[in-house]
C-alpha cells in the first residue's frame, strides 16, 4: 500500500534525537528546578532584562534599516567584486566574536581611528563601552545577515516584473511603490525578528563591551552570578528568565521568517532599466563602499596589529590554540555523529526529527552550560570537564545549521537513488559508505567547516567553566585583553582568525575536492 | 514463471488489479495509457511498493514481502540507473557484490560484460564521461552480471533518440537470448513492443490483462488501447 523507503535503520537517528532532546530539555529542567523563584527578581535582574531587550531591539532595527540601502544597491548594481562582497557577507557567521570586538575597538575604541580623528578635529570623543558599543558590535555582525536576507527578497522579485516596469516607463519611485515596498513589508519583519532573537542571547559581546549595572545582558548576569558570587540559585533563576525570553523570540522569528537559504543564487542581479541616474549611482556606490569599509576595516586592523607579534606569542597562547583545535575537532565529530543519523531518519520520512535539532536555537549556550553545571556538580568536578562540556555545547549549537544543510542533500540522494540502491541490495552501512557519504560529501564538508569554525571561535560556556589553568584560544585572548597585553592579544587574534577560517576552508574544500558528476 | 495472484494495488483514487502469469523466458511488453499503472505494476513486482492484496510469486514461491534486493529481479528505471560518483566498473560490479569487494575473478566478469555491451576498456570512466547511449550500456552490463531470472525495464531508454533506442532494444534482446531471462518492459511506443516483445500485457481501466500476442493485439486494438494509440 505504501512506498517503501531506503532499507536503512532509522533508530540511530531516533537515538541521536533523543540524546539531543534529553540534553537540551534536561538541562532546561535542571535550571528551572534549581531556580530560587521565591527570591523573585530584584532590581539588578530587571535592569538586565530591560537592557537585553533594549539592545536587541536597537540592534535589530539599526541592522535592518542600514541593510535596506545596502541590499538595494547590491540588487541593482553590477560591478567587479560583487560576488566576493556577497561571499564576504557570509563571513561574520564564522568570525570569532572576540576578534571582531578587538577590530571594532581598533576603529571606535579610545585610541581607535575614529577618536584620533575626533581629537584632531577638536570634537568630543566617543566611547565604545556600554549600550552603543554592544549595539555597534551587533550591527557589525548582523548587518551582513540582514543584507543577505533582504537581498534575497530583491532577487525573489522575478526579472520579468522589472522588464514590465521598464516597458511601462516606471521611475525608481514607481518601482519602489509597486515592487519593492510590498517585498520589504514581507521580508523585513522576519529579518528583524531573527536578529532580535540572535542578539537576545549575546554573551561574548556583552562580556567584552558591556558590563556594569547599566549594560549587562541576562546571559552576562548568569555568568556573573556564577563566577563572582557563585550563586547557583540566582544563576538558575536568570537562566529561567533567559529561557522564556529566547523561547518567545525564537517562536516569533520562526513565525515571521521564511525558510531562508544560505544565499543560493545571490550572484545574478536582475537587469534594471530604472535607477540609471547619476545621483542614484553615486548613492548606491557610497552605500556599498561604506558597508564594505565598516565590515573590512576592523578585521584589516586586527591583522595589521597582530601579524608583527605573531612570532613572539606567549606559549600559553599556543597551548590554548591546541586546546581549541581539539575542542573544535571533537565538536565537529560529535555534530556528525548526531546530525548524520538524524538527517537519514529525517530524509526517509521522520521529518519531525529535524525540529528536535532546532532545540539548540531555542536554548542559549549559557543556559545549557548552567544546567550542565547543576547536573554535573553533585557527581563530578565541572571545572575538570570544562573542555568536553564546551565541545558538547558547541556541537548542539551547530546542529540546527548542520541539519539544514544535510537533510535536503540526504533527501535528494534517497529520492534519486533509493530504488536503485534497494534493487542492488545496497542497504544499511553499505549504503551509507558507498552511496550516501560520497554523494553528500559537499554538504558534509560545508557543515563540518561551519561547526569547526563556530566552535573554534566560541567564547561562551568555556568562560563559565574554566579555571585559570584551562583556556581555549578565544578565552585566552579575552584574558590577554583584560590584562592590557594588547600586542599578545592582537597576535592571538590573528592566530584565532587564521585557525577559524582555515578550518572552514579546509573542510569545505575537502568536500568540494572530489571529482564528481 | 511469474505469477500475479489476485494482486490489488490501491493508491488514493488509483486502483489496479492483476491476475496473470508470465512464462519463464517470455519477453513481454507492458502497454497502456498514461497513468494506467504500468510503472506502478513494475514497482510492485520489484518490491518498491506494497500491494494492498494478493501475492507475487516466482516459480511458485511467494516473494510479496521480500526486500527488493532479495528478489529474483534486475530492474532499470527511467533515470538514475548509475551512481555518478562510481566508475563504470564499480557501477557494474555492484551487480555482483553490493559491497564492491571485487576479486580478480569478479573484475574479469565485469570486463567481459563490458565487452558484450561494446564498452571494452571504458571501466575506469565515470558516467559523466559517457554519452547517453553508453550510460545505458553500462546499466545493461550490470543487468547482465546480476544474472537474475526476471528483468524489468521501466522505459530506461526513453531519453534516447529513436535510432539509439532501437539499438538498445536489440542489445537487450541479444543479451536475454544468452541468459534465458524473462523480460517485462514498460513502453509508450507500440513499435518497441513489436520489435522485441512477442507478448504484451495491456494495462488499462484498472486491469492488467494476461499476456496476449503482440502483433494480434496491436493490429486489432480493443477500444481502450485504440483511444491511446490514436
Amino acid at each position: 500500500m505504501a512506498e517503501r523507503a531506503v532499507a536503512i535503520n532509522r533508530w540511530p537517528g531516533a537515538v541521536a534525537a533523543a540524546l539531543v532532546a534529553a540534553l537540551v530539555l534536561g538541562t532546561l529542567l535542571a535550571v528551572v528546578l534549581r531556580a530560587e523563584a521565591g527570591r523573585g527578581l530584584g532590581p539588578a535582574e530587571w535592569a538586565a532584562i530591560r537592557f537585553t531587550l533594549v539592545q536587541a531591539v536597537l540592534s535589530a532595527v539599526i541592522s535592518v534599516a542600514l541593510a535596506i540601502p545596502v541590499a538595494r544597491a547590491l540588487a541593482r548594481r553590477r560591478f567587479a567584486g560583487r560576488g566576493l562582497l556577497i561571499t564576504l557577507l557570509g563571513a561574520p557567521f564564522i568570525l570569532p566574536v572576540i576578534v571582531a570586538v578587538m577590530g571594532l575597538i581598533a576603529v571606535f575604541g579610545r585610541s581607535g581611528l575614529v577618536n584620533v580623528a575626533l581629537r584632531w578635529a577638536g570634537l568630543a570623543e566617543i566611547s565604545i563601552y556600554g549600550l552603543h558599543g554592544v549595539v555597534l558590535a551587533h550591527v557589525f555582525f548582523n548587518l551582513p545577515l540582514a543584507t543577505r536576507l533582504i537581498l534575497q527578497g530583491w532577487q525573489d522579485i522575478p526579472a520579468e516584473r522589472f522588464r514590465l516596469a521598464a516597458q511601462l516607463g516606471f521611475g525608481p519611485r514607481d518601482i519602489f511603490r509597486t515592487l519593492e515596498r510590498p517585498m520589504l513589508a514581507r521580508v523585513l519583519p522576519g529579518a528583524g525578528a531573527v536578529i532580535f532573537a540572535i542578539c537576545l542571547s549575546s554573551f561574548a559581546v556583552a562580556l567584552t563591551l558591556g558590563g556594569g549595572p547599566r549594560a549587562t545582558t541576562v546571559e552576562l548576569a548568569i555568568y556573573q552570578a556564577f563566577r563572582f558570587d557563585f550563586d547557583l540559585g540566582r544563576a538558575a533563576l536568570l537562566a529561567s528568565v533567559q529561557i522564556a525570553l529566547v523561547g518567545m523570540a525564537a517562536l516569533i522569528a520562526l513565525r515571521l521568517s521564511r525558510r531562508d537559504t544560505f544565499g543560493a543564487g545571490l550572484d545574478r542581479p536582475a537587469r534594471r532599466w530604472d535607477a540609471q541616474t547619476a545621483t542614484l549611482r553615486v548613492t548606491d556606490t557610497l552605500w556599498i563602499a561604506l558597508a564594505a569599509l565598516f565590515l573590512i576595516l576592523p578585521i584589516a586592523l586586527v591583522l595589521a596589529d597582530g601579524l608583527p607579534g605573531l612570532a613572539r606569542l606567549p606559549s600559553a597562547v599556543w597551548r590554548a590554540a591546541g586546546v581549541s583545535l581539539l575542542v573544535a575537532l571533537g565538536s565537529t565529530g560529535l555534530m556528525l555523529a548526531l546530525a548524520l543519523p538524524m538527517a537519514v531518519a529525517a530524509a526517509t520520512g521522520r521529518g519531525w526529527l529535524e525540529a528536535i535539532g532546532l532545540l539548540g536555537i531555542a536554548a542559549s549556550p549559557l543556559v545549557i552550560g548552567t544546567g550542565l553545571f547543576i547536573v554535573i556538580y553533585p557527581v563530578a568536578d565541572p571545572v575538570a570537564l570544562a573542555l568536553p562540556v564546551t565541545g558538547v555545547v558547541n556541537a548542539i549549537m551547530a546542529l540546527p545549521f548542520a541539519l539544514r544543510i544535510l537533510v535536503p542533500a540526504t533527501r535528494d540522494v534517497v529520492q534519486g537513488y533509493g530504488r536503485l540502491s534497494a534493487s542492488l541490495g545496497l542497504t544499511g552501512l553499505l549504503w551509507l559508505r558507498l552511496v550516501l557519504l560520497p554523494r553528500i560529501r559537499r554538504s558534509l564538508g560545508f557543515a563540518c567547516g561551519l561547526t569547526a569554525a563556530m566552535s573554534m571561535g566560541d567564547l561562551g560556556v568555556i568562560a563559565l567553566f574554566a579555571d585559570p589553568e584551562t583556556a581555549t584560544l578565544p578565552l585566552q585572548m579575552y584574558r590577554l585583553m583584560g590584562a592590557y597585553r594588547i600586542e599578545a592579544a592582537a597576535g592571538a587574534a590573528v592566530l584565532l582568525l587564521t585557525l577559524s577560517f582555515g578550518l572552514f576552508w579546509l573542510m569545505d574544500k575537502g568536500g568540494r575536492g572530489f571529482a564528481d558528476a | 514463471m511469474l505469477t500475479l495472484d489476485n494482486l490489488r494495488i490501491d493508491q488514493g483514487d488509483f486502483h489496479l488489479a492483476a491476475n496473470l502469469t508470465v512464462p519463464t523466458g517470455a519477453r513481454v511488453a507492458v502497454i497502456g495509457p498514461s497513468g494506467a499503472g504500468k510503472s506502478t505494476l513494475l514497482s510492485v513486482i520489484a518490491g518498491f511498493f506494497d500491494p494492498s492484496g494478493g501475492r507475487v510469486l516466482w516459480n511458485g514461491a511467494d516473494i510479496t514481502d521480500a526486500a527488493p534486493g532479495a528478489r529474483p529481479v534486475a530492474m532499470l528505471f527511467q533515470d538514475n540507473n548509475l551512481f555518478p560518483h562510481l566508475t563504470v566498473t564499480q557501477n557494474v560490479g555492484l551487480g555482483l557484490r553490493p559491497d564492491l569487494r571485487l576479486d580478480a575473478g569478479d573484475t574479469r566478469h565485469v570486463a567481459r560484460a563490458l565487452d558484450r555491451v561494446g564498452l571494452t576498456g571504458m571501466g575506469a570512466r565515470r558516467p559523466a564521461a559517457l554519452s547517453g547511449g553508453q550510460q545505458s550500456r553500462v546499466a545493461l552490463a550490470r543487468v547482465l552480471v546480476q544474472d537474475r531470472p526476471l528483468v524489468l525495464l521501466d522505459e530506461p531508454f526513453a531519453a534516447l533518440g529513436p535510432a539509439l533506442k532501437r539499438e538498445m532494444l536489440d542489445l537487450v534482446a541479444a543479451l536475454l537470448e544468452g541468459s534465458g531471462a524473462t523480460l517485462l518492459m514498460v513502453s509508450h511506443d507500440p513499435a518497441d513492443a513489436r520489435r522485441i516483445a512477442p507478448h504484451t500485457v495491456l494495462v488499462a481501466r484498472g486491469q492488467a490483462l494476461p499476456p496476449q500476442d503482440t502483433a494480434t493485439l496491436l493490429d486489432n486494438p480493443p477500444p481502450a488501447l485504440r483511444a491511446y494509440l490514436g
